[in-house]
């Protein structure tokens, strides 16, 4: 059976009997590199097309629907319209970093990439520290954030990148609790064995309730983290215009756009990934016919299936709640989300230690 | 318009219940016998000078049974003669109205400021300066509110002429 | 021609905190602003993310209608309100009527009352639900804004039908309407309060009941009872102070001393408080329609009016309730065919007035959720 894993293999093989095993390497990271940047193409077509229809869906009217197979290309006719466009550079702004931020936030996202498992065996970078790479990492964006607000020299702009840049940093924290409490059960950093722990069950049923109360908060700190509603403050359209990209035009906005999507992918991904067993088949104790059955469908599949399906849950947010103030966002994390997660953690400890866990 | 002899009647203005128009004419003329009747209106009219005008607006706010505290409506009307200050108060409280004008001199258009009273003249009076160039003295902040702060005349003044904008039909 | 911002004349004094006059932040809110629905500029300054002062610039559609109706006769006047509040351009028609009415003592036929008043309230219907979805909009959330757009779609269709018009509707003369009612009229509304009673609820469910608006709109933009009277403040925005200042219950004009209905008061003072009154008051006006719709008596919708209508010499003032407050007319007439003088009180440039009061010492989405609640229109606060 042809699987991601057998490709993979093969290609590794062919290019290891053929030529030197460095350019074997170099020639692999150019076809990573390539495919990741097909993903993130693919990505953003596919999940603006998707928000516009789910949004559209839950607002009681059609969306996209003229371009393409019942609008499927229109995401595409947008970017052709966006790459057309003119990127202006305002004339107080410091053009350096102005034009340096969306591709800072850009790479900040793509690295992320890099130690997700998308199925069996097919997975860029098994490297054994990879929750604590993706903490790291995925606090850089940040810093694009920041430096698009601060070089446009506009003062939305400037109100947007702090809102962010406060965001980010607090909710960083609940993030990486509840990412912790994960790995307490697991007792590794590294992806594979954390999916591979879920052998016999997702961590989300396995856990008990402290693994429930990790899996609501860690979805509220990467919507915050995001920057997507009911936390978009940064761009918070009726108040700033449009926050931290206000003055940036063309394909320079399209890749902030592109980042954002991105993120919401890789956080599912690894929420996905996490929680409920990454590209593991749904697998219950020893039904073993049962979870036979399940391996017939590919690990691939599992993997996307349970990504877009978080994918729409942050969807669903947006398109329901209105924005947080602030102060609001602010207490949120500090007064309620990390002192529970804190607790939490303990809960977790305790559960891990006497064996409570499946 | 006749000035209105006083009348002396003891049982008014002790009762802080609803008066009528009559009832709330006669009260007020006694209160304030220097004021000027106009009549046939729908609501009891006064003209007042304008240099009384800010110690009467005290009196009608405060005064136990008059409790005139909302400014419903103030504007100017330019007569070519004269500007005249047009101001519609009502109570909350007693639900009474009453109607004070003012003439202004045309020329230098003058009156004190309400807007530490009702403070909704803030804005009304920065209009009617605006539109009609009347001076409110002590006013906190009398700028331009709706035409631009390079704006020449007045437009709401008959003899205003814009030869571009003007609408003649 | 740009205006000048002279704030820095205008600074206030540094608050406490230690904060010097230095590091205020001044930003220009619109004249193209996604929150402030049309082209007002405000000119905000903030401490940090804190507003210590708001200052409302006006005039981007000033348009004098003021002057502009001095050379109009009083047949065509009435029809520049529309363009003033459109969202209630039916009842600013009306007033216009009505004070024209009420000069020449003209008695207008049963029938007309009747239709002017349900169109009265489905005007205000109608505009109360643009504005929860703009509200809504306001605050970050963007579905409300179609739901509440579906129930406005068939009172436009409404509208249309028998106006002939979706938002100005001009069909108000002296003397009554301008033609009869469609006679689909009567089918069209009912289907629409029965559709309309099954989706109020709805709108509580999406939004009233969500503990993030909840928490956006409590307690900010707070406006006590005195402060409201004093700034002049009418409709929803007075009458969620506490303030008793519906035009229809204390000085009724048509039919409203007929009718059962509610005067909807709140003490909340705050943007909560402003919230709910509207969200009231459209069930009211909802019932106020259902009262009226079976009963339109039959006859003349017009009363035989002269073709030149002379006011005589005298001074009219005339007042309504739109959906904003209080909406007055004051016509100077010297007798001619064409008013002497037309002060057109708009609620909203009064509630403005208030706005810096509202916002002071709130933060800058606060003051997106005190403007949304005030439910500003420009055209009717700049004329």
């Amino acid at each position: 059976m042809p699987s991601l894993e057998n490709i993979t293999n093969t290609i590794h093989t062919w290019l290891n009997n053929h030529v030197s095993s460095t350019l074997a390497t170099l020639i692999e990271m150019l076809i990573v590199a390539l495919l990741a940047m097909g993903l993130f193409a693919i990505l953003g077509l596919i999940l603006v097309l998707m928000e516009r229809k789910v949004s559209a869906y839950m607002q009681i009217r059609l969306g996209p629907n003229r371009v393409g197979f019942k609008g499927s290309l229109q995401t595409l006719a947008d970017t052709l319209k966006l790459v057309l466009k003119e990127g202006l550079t305002p004339n107080g702004a410091d053009k350096l970093l102005f034009n340096l931020a969306h591709y800072v936030v850009m790479c900040a996202a793509m690295l992320i990439l890099a130690p997700l498992a998308f199925a069996k065996g097919f997975q860029i970078w098994d490297i054994n520290i990879g929750v604590l790479y993706i903490s790291a990492i995925s606090s850089i964006g940040v810093i694009g954030i920041l430096m698009a607000g601060w070089a446009s020299n506009n003062k939305y702009s400037l109100l947007g990148a702090m809102r962010s840049g406060a965001q980010i940093v607090s909710y960083e924290l609940s993030a990486g609790l509840s990412v912790l409490c994960i790995v307490i059960l697991t007792g590794s950093l590294r992806i594979s064995d954390i999916v591979n722990a879920q052998q016999n069950g997702w961590f989300i049923f396995k856990g008990h309730i402290p693994a429930i109360i990790a899996f609501v908060i860690f979805i509220i700190a990467v919507t915050a983290e995001t920057n997507r509603a009911p936390f978009d403050l940064a761009e918070a359209e009726s108040e700033l215009t449009a926050g931290f990209h206000t003055e940036y035009s063309g394909m320079k906005f399209a890749l902030f756009f592109l980042a954002e999507y991105v993120n919401i992918f890789v956080v599912c991904a690894i929420g996905a990934t996490l929680f409920f067993g990454g590209w593991m088949p749904l697998h219950i104790g020893n039904w073993q016919g049962f979870n036979h059955a399940m391996d017939f469908v590919p690990s691939s599949i599992w993997f996307t299936i349970k990504v877009f399906g978080l994918i729409f849950l942050i969807m669903w947010f947006r398109w329901t709640f209105p924005r947080l103030r602030v102060d609001q966002l602010l207490n949120l994390e500090w007064k309620y989300l990390l002192p529970l997660s804190l607790v939490n953690l303990l809960v977790m400890t305790v559960v891990a230690i006497m064996g409570w866990h499946f | 318009m006749m000035r209105f002899l006083v009348r002396r009647e003891p049982n008014f203005g002790m009762t802080n219940k609803n008066m009528t128009n009559e009832e709330l004419k006669l009260f007020t003329t006694e209160q304030f016998p220097f004021l000027i009747i106009e009549e046939g209106n729908e609501w009891l009219t006064y003209y007042v000078e304008a240099d009384e005008w800010k110690t009467l607006a005290h009196q009608l706010r405060n005064h136990t049974s008059l409790q005139f505290d909302f400014l419903f409506c103030l504007t100017c009307v330019d007569w070519k003669t004269h500007l005249t200050m047009v101001y519609h108060l009502t109570s909350t409280t007693f639900k009474h109205t009453v109607v004070i004008k003012s003439k202004l001199n045309r020329e230098k258009p003058e009156i004190e400021t309400v807007c530490d009273i009702w403070r909704t003249a803030e804005f009304h009076e920065r209009e009617v300066y605006d539109l009609f160039g009347v001076q409110f003295l002590n006013h906190p902040d009398l700028r331009r509110l709706l035409l631009t702060d390079d704006w020449k005349g007045y437009p709401l003044l008959k003899d205003y002429d814009d030869p571009i904008n003007m609408i003649k039909l | 021609m740009y205006r000048t911002t002279d704030i820095l004349e205008h600074k206030q004094s540094p608050s406490a905190g230690g904060v010097g006059e230095a590091e205020y932040m001044v930003i220009n809110v619109g004249p193209q602003h996604p929150a402030t629905h049309g082209v007002l500029h405000l000119v905000i300054t903030l401490n940090g993310e804190t507003i210590i002062n708001v200052e409302p610039h006006l005039g981007y559609i000033h348009r004098s209608i003021e002057k502009m109706c001095e050379s109009l006769t009083y047949r065509q006047f009435i029809y520049t309100t529309s363009r003033m509040d459109y969202l209630s351009s039916h009842i600013n028609n009306h007033c216009c009527a009505m004070s024209v009415e009420k000069a020449l003592q003209i008695e207008i036929p049963e029938r007309a009352k009747y239709i002017r008043v349900i169109l009265d309230e489905l005007t205000r219907l109608a505009s109360h639900q643009l504005w929860w979805g703009a509200m809504a909009m306001d605050i970050g959330a963007i579905t409300p804004f179609f739901y509440a757009f579906r129930e406005r779609e068939m009172i436009n269709d409404i509208m249309e039908e028998t106006c002939g018009a979706r938002l100005t509707m001009n069909y108000m003369v002296p003397g009554g309407v301008m033609f009869d009612l469609h006679p689909n009229f009567q089918k069209r509304v009912k289907e629409f309060i029965a559709f309309f009673k099954s989706k109020i609820d709805e709108y509580d469910e999406i939004l009233t009941g969500n503990v993030i608006f909840q928490n956006r709109v409590k307690g900010i933009g707070m406006l006590s009872k005195e402060d409201a009277i004093s700034y002049g403040c009418t409709g929803p925005t007075a009458r969620a102070s506490g303030v008793s200042c519906d035009v229809r219950k204390l000085y009724p004009y048509e039919l409203y001393n007929n009718i059962e209905f509610d005067e909807i008061i709140n003490t909340g003072c705050d943007s909560f408080a402003r919230y709910q009154v509207r969200m009231q008051e459209m069930k009211q006006s909802l019932k106020i329609v259902e009262q009226l719709i079976d009963n339109i008596p039959e006859g003349d919708f017009q009363a035989k009016t002269k073709a030149v209508l002379k006011l005589p010499k005298g001074e009219f003032y005339t007042r309504v309730e739109t959906a904003r407050g209080e909406f007055g007319v004051y016509i100077v007439s010297e007798g001619a065919t064409t008013p002497y003088r037309i002060k057109f009180r708009s609620p909203g440039f009064s509630n403005l007035s208030a706005l810096n009061h509202m916002a002071k010492g709130n933060k800058i989405g606060d003051l997106v959720a005190i403007m949304g609640t005030i439910d500003l229109v420009i055209p009717d606060i700049d004329r």
